[in-house]
């Protein structure tokens, strides 16, 4: 073949220089894809950005003096392929699980203190007011408590009935705990993430959960203190409800960081304040989704082995220490790098 | 946000209605095509059928593999654990691992990028996802799962409010659903381009000459100026398009092009040959006057000198 020494056609004398690069660097894309960027032997890897600036390169002088439709197409998705493995997910699932125990869990937490207290005070609200009702009226209990939930704890059940199912459950077999303790999970959690998902509506259904949880509470205590029994049921519940109770109201703080976003964007458009504030938020769900698998097994395991009023506070507030600890103080020590 | 550099960068602007331009951290423009709706719902179906396969799978195992060792609440607690992490973490893992795709997805051929053009990070793949549970499982659970004892009027909202979420995407114009808003993303198309002859340089290797302007078709320079870009890209489709009805279109486009710049020379030239003469002459012309700074779009577009259109 002759090569011209200069051809009328500067378009193609463009790509006949560059089309090595272009070549090289599709070969090393498309063995990326098909077996992951590990796969890679060391010089590729270092290869790689290299050459996917080159392209870029190619591709902003293309737009600019090729009007050849094929190359453009060809370095415009050959620069999107390699742009994807170049800036594709940064760690790999161990690291990103590490960092996130590490700091972006309590850092989240901290980051939407203000949403979850407000989400904190709805519940203390909602069983406030639920407490202060049945107190007057016990009929107001089975408003608020659902009859599948209650399991036969009603204003009409005796106090001892009442006692037993405080203390029971030493005798169960070890196999039906772990079921009971993944199955309270499972709700727990759905909850949880519902809370959080609703406050796209503005958080209103948000609120509403939370203080239908409240209420609940509430019920449940003031039936037992009608009876004398306010220590015990605080025990009992102290075992897996300081973590599970932490968790919905950092599930409610999230589903409120949403809402915040569609209602105060700031300076922000709303579709930007969502974008940025519901990535934290989503950190905080995930984190309050692993608690309340700790307080599954709490609630599955420890609430129904341990039957010692004592043993029951000192693990509930063993847990709630710890929870506090850990938001206060977790990642601290680091350089708080966001963006 | 693509209203201003309307000189410099006006090549790298989306041309459809469904592009969108992403810049790199190196500072040039990407143009990606957002994905279908429909190619979107057949990836969810594909990994919903995936997840449901699985979930099966794994309760016919558990039944018939533990069933007779005794431990039936062991059995049922790892059935429900494993369950529910699938169903919250199938998404979420592999759009960490496979960099924003899912089996789904990858069969599609589309995946999750950032709005930015940063990192997809991993607290928007977790946002994203979580989301699915009002977006997808809900309406799943209302629809197949319709609830007993709940009023007429309370099943009608519901639905309203599921409809709301599992519509979002036709009421926006970046197709965006509940968790891409959240997240700060998009979910985009990306096909893999082959890279093709040149046209013009082709022909010419093919004949045997040196020049990629063929010596046989002298075009002068009004008869180059008719024609835009537009045009000559049209023009490079019916070159490289190959089929049964390939000579009659080249015949047709060719003696339309002929009557149009009032081509003087014989009449029963090859089409083909033709077309290729003049597909280089344009476009030698066009690049050189883009060199000048003026891009003309196609041949509505008047010409003026020092630049284009502003």
């Amino acid at each position: 073949m002759s090569v011209p020494l200069k051809s009328p056609l500067k378009s193609f004398e463009f790509r006949r220089e560059r089309e090595k690069t272009w070549r090289e660097l599709e070969d090393l894309v498309s063995r990326a894809e098909r077996r992951g960027l590990k796969s890679l032997p060391a010089d590729d890897l270092l290869r790689l950005p290299t050459l996917y600036r080159a392209t870029l390169s190619s591709l902003s002088v293309a737009r600019s003096i090729s009007l050849d439709q094929n190359v453009l197409n060809y370095l415009e998705s050959l620069s999107a392929r390699a742009y994807f493995q170049v800036y594709g997910a940064r760690s790999s699932l161990l690291e990103g699980i590490g960092y996130f125990l590490r700091r972006g869990f309590p850092g989240a937490v901290r980051a939407a203190l203000w949403p979850n207290l407000l989400s904190a005070l709805w519940m203390t609200l909602g069983a406030v007011i639920g407490f202060l009702l049945v107190e007057a009226n016990a009929d107001w209990y089975y408003s608020f408590v659902g009859t599948g939930m209650a399991g036969g704890r009603s204003p009409a059940a005796s106090t001892d009935f009442l006692r037993e199912g405080l203390y029971d459950g030493a005798d169960s077999a070890a196999d039906m705990l772990f079921h009971f303790a993944t199955s309270l999970f499972s709700h727990n959690s759905a909850i949880g993430i519902f809370a959080f998902a609703l406050g796209f509506a503005l958080g209103v259904p948000t609120v509403l959960l939370l203080f239908y949880n409240g209420l609940t509470l509430g019920a449940f205590l003031a039936l037992y203190d009608s009876r004398g029994l306010t220590w015990d049921l605080v025990g009992w519940l102290s075992v897996h409800g300081t973590t599970e109770l932490l968790a919905i109201v950092l599930c409610g703080g999230g589903g409120l960081v949403l809402a915040g976003a569609i209602i105060f964007p700031d300076r922000e458009t709303r579709l930007e304040s969502l974008a940025r504030r519901g990535r934290a938020a989503g950190t905080l769900i995930m984190g309050a989704v692993l608690m309340l698998f700790v307080a599954g097994f709490l609630e599955g395991f420890a609430r129904q082995l341990v039957t010692d009023v004592t043993s029951r506070y000192v693990i509930g507030g063993a847990m709630l220490a710890f929870w506090l600890t850990y938001f206060a103080l977790g990642g601290r020590d680091e350089q708080d790098g966001d963006d | 946000m693509a209203t201003t550099d309307a000189g410099a960068n006006s090549e790298a602007q989306p041309r459809a209605r469904s592009e969108r331009r992403l810049l790199t951290p190196e500072g040039v423009p990407l143009i990606f095509q957002l994905a279908e709706r429909g190619e979107r719902a057949a990836a969810v179906l594909i990994d919903l059928l995936i997840m449901f396969t699985a979930i099966a799978a794994l309760v016919l195992a558990f039944y018939f593999g533990l069933g007779w060792l005794r431990i039936d609440g062991v059995a049922a607690g790892l059935m429900i654990l494993i369950s529910f992490l699938i169903r919250s973490f199938y998404f979420i893992y592999f759009e960490l691992r496979w960099q924003g795709q899912t089996p789904g997805k990858r069969a599609l051929g589309i995946r999750v990028i950032d709005r930015r053009g940063g990192y997809l990070r991993p607290d928007s793949v977790f946002a994203r996802n979580l989301l699915r549970e009002v977006e997808l499982f809900l309406p799943m659970t209302v629809l197949f799962l319709p609830s007993e004892g709940s009023q007429g009027w309370v099943n009608l909202l519901t639905c309203v409010w599921v409809g709301i979420f599992l519509l979002l995407p036709f009421f926006n114009k970046d197709r965006l659903r509940a968790g891409d808003i959240v997240a700060g993303t998009w979910v985009i198309s990306a096909p893999k381009a082959l890279l093709l002859g040149d046209v013009a340089a082709e022909a010419a290797r093919r004949k045997g000459h040196a020049d990629e302007i063929d010596p046989a078709f002298p075009f002068s320079r009004s008869q180059l100026e008719i024609y835009g870009i537009y045009e000559l890209q049209t023009l490079e489709e019916v070159l490289r398009q190959s089929g049964p009805q390939t000579a009659e279109t080249r015949r047709e486009v060719a003696s339309r092009i002929q009557r149009k710049i009032g081509w003087a020379g014989e009449d029963n030239v090859d089409a083909e040959r033709f077309l290729q003469a003049f597909y280089a002459a344009l476009r030698a012309h066009l690049e050189a006057r883009l060199l000048f700074g003026e891009r003309r779009k196609n041949k509505h577009s008047r010409k003026r000198p020092g630049g284009e259109k502003a």
